[in-house]
C-alpha cells in the first residue's frame, strides 16, 4: 500500500505518482542486485535528470521545476523507500546545487546552474574531511590565491558520489581564521589534479559510492568562489539545512517501505491457525510502525511548510533529521523481527533496508549534531 | 492527420475492487488512475506522431466519465496528447458498454479522426469490447488486441494476439484500433509535462453537445441489468508434485493429465 497522502492539489498528486510510479518499475526491481554488486546507477540519475526530478525544488525561472519543499520531499521519499541510494543522491544533488542557485551570481547561475538543474551533470558535497566531521570549522584544505583565480590543495571525505561527479560544491580554507577563512568554490569533476580514493566498503548504501577527493594543486579560475570569501561556512550551514530535510525524506520513504514489507508479510504468514498480524504481539509492533513513521513524516512535513513560508526552519529540520532517521533505524529492526529468521536473509529487502538506515543517524549532521542544534536554539530563546 | 486516443479513469491498481449491491456498479470511491492499457495507446499514438512515416498533426484524449476523470485527461495530455475533450453528463451515468460505445463513438463523429486508440481493455470492467463497439457506430473497421502497429502503404499493418499465435492484419484507415500492454513501454511524463498539463485544451461536452439521443444511454439505455453478484467460488487446492527424480515427475504429470483426458 503507498503511504495515503494529503498534497495540496492534482498536479502536485501526479509529481508524487510519477515518483512512485519510477521507483517501483524502474529502482525497486534493480535495488537489490545493484546493492549486492556495489554498482552505482549513474543511467537513472540522467533519466531523473530527463524527468526533471534533480532540480525539482529550484524557481522554475532558474530552470528548476518549481516545486515546494513539501512537494519535493514527499516525492523524494518515494524514491528513497524503493532505492535509498537513489533517493540519497537526489537529495546530495539538489544540496549540491544550493550555493550556486541562491548564492552564486547572476552570471555564475546563468553559466553553470541550468545543466545542474537539468540533470545533465552529477553534483557531489565536499564539506568533511577526515579530522573534521561534525567540527568542519576544524577543515585544514585549502584555496590559495594565486594570480588568476585559486589553488586547491588536500582531501575531502566521505564524498557521496566521489570520483562520479560532475561537478563538486567544495569547501576549502581562504584564511586562518577558524568560522571566516572558510569558501565555497564549484569546481569540475575532470579539473587536473582532483582525484578520487578508492570507494570505501560500506555496511549499506553500497549502490551509492562514498569516496575521499584528493586536491593536488588543482587549479580554478576566481570565478568559481560562490559568495564572498569567508562565507563558505555559513553556506554549508545554510545547505545543510535544507538537505537535512532531504535525508529526513529519505528516511521516512526508508521506515514505509520496511513498514508495507512487515505488513504484508504478516497478513501473508500464518502461525497457530490465524496470520501472524492477528497475534497482539505484533499487531501492535506494527502498530507502532506505522504510528512512528506517520509521526517523522508530520515533523518532516512541518518543517517542509515552514521553510515554503520562507519562515526559520533550521531547528525544525534538525529535528527532522533526528526523529526521522531514528525512526527508520527502530522501524526496519522491528521490521526484520517480525520477518523473524527471514528478515534476517538477503532474500527479503528489510535487512537491507536496517543496514540503510543505520547511516541515516550519522551522515548530514550525526543525530548528536542535530541534538546540538536544536539544544543551542532553545539556549537562545528560539525554540518553537 | 488525427489521432483520438480513448481513455478511462479506473480505480488505482492497488485498490481492491468490489460491487456496491445497493447500487449494482462498481464502486469507484478510493484512489483512481489513468487505465493503465491507455496509456499504452497513448504511447502507441506518440510513436506514430513521431515516428514520421505518417503525419499526425494532433492527438486528443477523449474519455467519458464524472468530474473527476478530468485527472485522467490530464495525465493523457502530461503524456503527450495535445488537447482532451470530456463527455460528462448525468444522463450517461450507468450506461452499459454498448450505450457507452454509442456515446463515445458520437462524440468522436464531430472530430473526425483517422485513427481511433485505446487499450484492449479497462483495468475495473475488464469488457475488452469498447473499441468494437466504437468502430461499428463509426462504420469502420475494428482490430482489437494488437501489439505491434506499423505504417505501411499508407494504412496500418497490424499484429494481433490470437489463440493460436499472430495475426498480422492490413487496414486502411479511419480505424479503431484496440492495443495490449505489449505493444510499448509508455514513457514517464516530465515534472514539466504535468505541470504544462492544464494549460492544454479540454473541452467539456454534455449528451446534448454530442448529439447524443439521451434514451440510448444512461441506466436506462442500456440493456444490461445486474441482478445479483456473487463472488467466484474458491479455487480447490491443486496437487503439488514435488520434482524429486523428473523421469518420475513427468510421468506424474503426463498421468494426471492422461486421467483427465487432456492429451
Amino acid at each position: 500500500m503507498p503511504a495515503d497522502r494529503l498534497l495540496p492539489d492534482d498536479e502536485s498528486a501526479a509529481i508524487v505518482a510519477l515518483a512512485r510510479d519510477f521507483a517501483a518499475a524502474e529502482l525497486a526491481p534493480r535495488a537489490a542486485a545493484a546493492e549486492e554488486a556495489g554498482a552505482f546507477p549513474r543511467e537513472l540519475f540522467r533519466e531523473l535528470g530527463r524527468l526533471g526530478i534533480l532540480g525539482m525544488p529550484y524557481p522554475e525561472e532558474l530552470g528548476g521545476g518549481g516545486q515546494s519543499y513539501e512537494v519535493y520531499l514527499q516525492a523524494l521519499e518515494e524514491l528513497g523507500g524503493a532505492w535509498a541510494s537513489v533517493g540519497v543522491g537526489v537529495s546530495v544533488h539538489v544540496m549540491s546545487c544550493y550555493p550556486l542557485a541562491t548564492w552564486g551570481s547572476d552570471e555564475q547561475r546563468e553559466r553553470w546552474l541550468g545543466e545542474l538543474l537539468a540533470g545533465d551533470l552529477l553534483g557531489a558535497y565536499a564539506l568533511s574531511e577526515a579530522e573534521a566531521g561534525s567540527d568542519p570549522g576544524a577543515m585544514r584544505a585549502r584555496a590559495t590565491r594565486v594570480a588568476d583565480g585559486y589553488r586547491l590543495d588536500g582531501s575531502k571525505a566521505w564524498v557521496t558520489h566521489g570520483g562520479e561527479a560532475d561537478f563538486y560544491t567544495l569547501f576549502a580554507r581562504t584564511s586562518k581564521d577558524r568560522a571566516r577563512g572558510i569558501s565555497c568554490f564549484l569546481v569540475p569533476g575532470d579539473a587536473p589534479g582532483l582525484a578520487a580514493q578508492a570507494p570505501e566498503r560500506k555496511m549499506g548504501l553500497t549502490g551509492s559510492t562514498t569516496a575521499t577527493v584528493d586536491l593536488d594543486a588543482v587549479a580554478l579560475d576566481a570565478d568559481r568562489v560562490i559568495g564572498a570569501e569567508g562565507d563558505g561556512l555559513s553556506i554549508a550551514l545554510q545547505a545543510l539545512d535544507s538537505g537535512r530535510l532531504g535525508i529526513a525524506a529519505v528516511a521516512v520513504g526508508v521506515a514505509q517501505a520496511a513498514l508495507d514489507h512487515a505488513v504484508a508479510y504478516a497478513r501473508e504468514r500464518r502461525t497457530f491457525g490465524k496470520a501472524i498480524i492477528d497475534h497482539q504481539g505484533l499487531g501492535f509492533l506494527l502498530a507502532d510502525m506505522a504510528a512512528a513513521t506517520a509521526c517523522a513524516r508530520g515533523v518532516m512535513l512541518d518543517a517542509a511548510r515552514r521553510r515554503d513560508r520562507g519562515l526559520p526552519f533550521s531547528q525544525q529540520a534538525s529535528i527532522a533529521k533526528l526523529v526521522a532517521t531514528d525512526t527508520a533505524m527502530k522501524v526496519t529492526t522491528d521490521a526484520v523481527q517480525v520477518l523473524g529468521g527471514y528478515g534476517y536473509t538477503k532474500e527479503f529487502p528489510v535487512e537491507r533496508l536496517m543496514r540503510e538506515a543505520k547511516v541515516m543517524q550519522i551522515f548530514e549532521g550525526t543525530n548528536q549534531i542535530q541534538r546540538l542544534v536544536i539544544a543551542r536554539h532553545l539556549a537562545r530563546g528560539a525554540g518553537r | 492527420m488525427k489521432i483520438c486516443v480513448l481513455v478511462k479513469e479506473v480505480p488505482d491498481a492497488a485498490v481492491e475492487k468490489r460491487i456496491d449491491p445497493s447500487t449494482g456498479r462498481m464502486d469507484r470511491s478510493g484512489e483512481k488512475n489513468l487505465n493503465p492499457y491507455d496509456t499504452h495507446a497513448i504511447e502507441a499514438a506518440m510513436q506514430l506522431k513521431e515516428g514520421g512515416a505518417l503525419q499526425v498533426d494532433e492527438i486528443v484524449a477523449v474519455t467519458m466519465g464524472p468530474e473527476s476523470a478530468v485527472r485522467a485527461l490530464h495525465k493523457a495530455v502530461s503524456l503527450g496528447a495535445d488537447r482532451s475533450i470530456h463527455l460528462t453528463d448525468a444522463a450517461l451515468a450507468g450506461s452499459d458498454v454498448a450505450a457507452t460505445g454509442y456515446a463515445l463513438a458520437k462524440a468522436l463523429e464531430k472530430e473526425q479522426p483517422d485513427v481511433v486508440l485505446l487499450g484492449q481493455q479497462s483495468d475495473d470492467g475488464e469488457c475488452y469490447t469498447i473499441g468494437a463497439v466504437v468502430a461499428e457506430h463509426l462504420k469502420a473497421p475494428s482490430l482489437t488486441q494488437v501489439i505491434k502497429l506499423d505504417v505501411v502503404d499508407g494504412g496500418l499493418r497490424c499484429e494481433r494476439q490470437a489463440e493460436y499465435g499472430y495475426d498480422t492484419v492490413q487496414v486502411s484507415l479511419p480505424a479503431v484500433i484496440s492495443v495490449g500492454d505489449a505493444i510499448n513501454e509508455p514513457r514517464y511524463p516530465s515534472l514539466k509535462a504535468i505541470m504544462g498539463a492544464k494549460k492544454k485544451p479540454l473541452e467539456t461536452a454534455s449528451a446534448a453537445d454530442a448529439g447524443i439521443d439521451a434514451s440510448l444511454v444512461g441506466g436506462d439505455g442500456s440493456r444490461v441489468q445486474c441482478g445479483e453478484f456473487k463472488a467466484p467460488p474458491a479455487k480447490a487446492a491443486g496437487t503439488i508434485i514435488e520434482d524429486e527424480d523428473t523421469d518420475a515427475t513427468v510421468e506424474q504429470i503426463v498421468a494426471w493429465l492422461d486421467e483427465r483426458k487432456l492429451i
